[in-house]
């Protein structure tokens, strides 16, 4: 996109399934197969040490989630965190909402930096003195300590989904929020657990009827009625919450026309939309299939403004991508703060990054072997043809196995989060 | 910028001879397939890969056909088939987990100790070690 990205910064860990920024960017929250959420914080800008602004550093580690077991399906539930969404902060603590399959939790991380001192209650060892002995009276004090941080879960939202769990999205309103699983939508007040209202339900009254699963769902980041939810056929509804309580039937209904004389077994599964974000302007939607991504103007339900191909090349590899499943992995895409550029992932570690102004596109590589610290990132190409240029990267050489699924960027700047499957990449642009 | 603000809306347009370089592939990919499994009905996912997934426990592979198969077995188990199996099962051993294991509810009971070992989480995440570089 004409820019270089310069320093990045590798955590290793257990496989990572989701990477979010909070609102002001300065922290960064990871989610991990094994039910773990560790947090990042940027450094503050440091005089003494120019190049270390920008840096993230572990801010809180916390175990979020447990497996548990459903004894009535005989099927385990799984730890791990689908997503999670930061709460605008509204004090000096932070929240977050975060997910697995079947129970949301609200986690608050507060800052500790003092402690109380001088109580006279407990004796030398630790006992508690007796009441009777203690004959003054001794105001603690306050003294400044090492500084902790404190995860603590304030709400746990369960049993309100049959199906699996696949996207959480924080209303504007800072209120409410929603949960959409295979079937169904709920929308829930942060502060009542015992309760939610189903906002969207479309599973059919005989389950044989059934032709497609909610994928992704988010709430319009200004209009706090809105919502959008996407599905397994490449379609996508918006709702608004003032027409009705139950929200089945949409507003509006975007979907491309599809050219039937190119219909194939593979076209249902891979036109699937594996995720859809509202750009920062609530002006423009973006989804993402198995091949491309596509940004929509809200006004304009027929046909998408805009089609970027992430990995055409994979067109001529179908069957044997859906013969290893990879056909059914489920891709993230992501604005960055201006909505001027786009990111996705790919596979072999690639990424890759749309300037929507300059048109132009770049493919990246997020791994140890191809990067040197503070240098910059090379563009990466994939060969379709039969001639490989030296630099090139051929389509059968490709290992399908390191996917990059989930990215993010930050809300203001250049600096994008990327997960490598068990390793997180964290790059700068150069000018900052 | 593609989609300005005012009524112009540009778009991004595929060339054709792109986009008929696009159907061929797919169509022989197509082929490829229904050469190896003849069985493949014309509705993707058919039921033997969609048995095999709902066997794992997890149908996040995503194929909207495995949610028919989770709901029919649910149809199918009642309590007579329930306690029919646990008067059978007191007079016989457990039988293994394995993955051809038949998909017959109401034969048995299904206790944790029959699902396959899950590898166990890593106690702390390597994230908070700080391995940084």
């Amino acid at each position: 996109c004409g820019r270089e990205l310069f320093s990045w910064q590798l955590h290793c860990a257990d496989i990572i399934s989701t990477v979010e920024f909070n609102y002001s960017g300065d922290l960064l929250a990871t989610g991990d197969k094994g039910g773990r959420v560790v947090i990042f914080q940027r450094e503050q800008e440091n005089k003494s040490r120019p190049h270390s602004r920008g840096e993230y550093n572990v801010y809180s580690t916390f175990q979020s989630h447990e497996p548990e077991f459903d004894y009535l399906k005989s099927l385990e539930i799984e730890e791990k965190i689908n997503k999670i969404r930061w709460l605008p902060q509204q004090n000096a603590a932070h929240f977050l909402l975060s997910t697995n399959d079947k129970t949301i939790k609200l986690w608050k991380i507060s800052e500790r930096d003092k402690r109380a001192e001088g109580y006279n209650l407990k004796d030398e060892d630790g006992r508690l003195r007796d009441p009777f002995r203690i004959t003054a009276l001794r105001v603690p004090i306050l003294k400044p300590m090492d500084l902790m941080v404190e995860a603590s879960p304030r709400r746990i939202f369960a049993n309100a989904h049959t199906y699996h769990i696949n996207s959480i999205s924080v209303n504007s309103d800072h209120e409410t929020y929603l949960s959409a699983d295979d079937l169904r939508i709920n929308l829930w007040h942060l502060e009542i657990t015992d309760r939610s209202f189903n906002i969207v339900d479309i599973k059919p009254a005989n389950m044989e009827e059934l032709t497609e699963v909610i994928t992704a769902a988010e709430f319009h980041p200004h209009q706090c009625n809105v919502f959008v939810y996407s599905s397994s056929k490449g379609t996508i509804r918006l709702c608004d919450m003032r027409s009705s309580a139950l929200c089945d039937r949409h507003s509006k209904f975007f979907e491309e026309p599809e050219d039937p004389s190119s219909r194939s077994f593979f076209s249902e599964i891979i036109s699937s939309i594996s995720d859809v974000k509202f750009s920062h302007s609530g002006r423009y939607m973006m989804t993402r299939d198995y091949l491309s991504v596509k940004v929509w103007d809200l006004n304009m339900e027929s046909r998408p403004v805009e089609t970027h191909q992430v990995h055409e090349y994979l067109r001529s590899k179908l069957c044997s991508l859906y013969e290893n499943d990879c056909i059914f992995d489920k891709f993230e895409c992501c604005w960055n703060g201006s909505d001027s550029a786009i990111m996705t992932g790919s596979y072999n570690n690639f990424f890759r990054m749309f300037d929507r102004d300059t048109r132009r596109d770049v493919t990246l590589e997020a791994s140890r072997e191809s990067s040197k610290p503070r240098a910059s990132l090379k563009p990466r190409k994939v060969c379709t043809g039969g001639k490989r240029r030296k630099d090139e990267i051929s389509v059968d050489s490709l290992d399908f196995n390191k996917k990059i699924l989930h990215t993010a960027w930050h809300p203001v700047d250049n600096v994008i989060a990327v997960a490598a499957t068990n390793n997180l990449y964290i790059f700068q642009d150069k000018i900052n | 910028m593609a989609g300005g603000l005012g009524c112009d809306v540009c778009y991004w347009f595929v060339e054709d001879t792109q986009e008929k370089e696009g159907i061929l592939p797919e169509r022989a990919e197509e082929a490829k397939l229904k050469a190896k499994y003849p069985s493949l009905g014309q509705k993707p996912g058919g039921s033997d890969f969609l048995m095999k997934r709902l066997q794992k426990g997890n149908y996040k592979s995503l194929h909207w056909s495995v949610l028919l198969c989770v709901d029919e077995m649910q149809k199918y188990f009642d309590s007579g088939d329930y306690n029919m199996a646990k008067a059978k099962m007191k007079n016989k051993q457990l039988p293994s987990a394995g993955p051809d294991k038949n998909l017959v509810t109401g034969d048995h009971i299904p206790t944790p100790q029959d699902l396959p070992q899950r590898k166990s989480s890593l106690v702390t995440s390597k994230l908070a070690g700080g391995q940084v570089e």
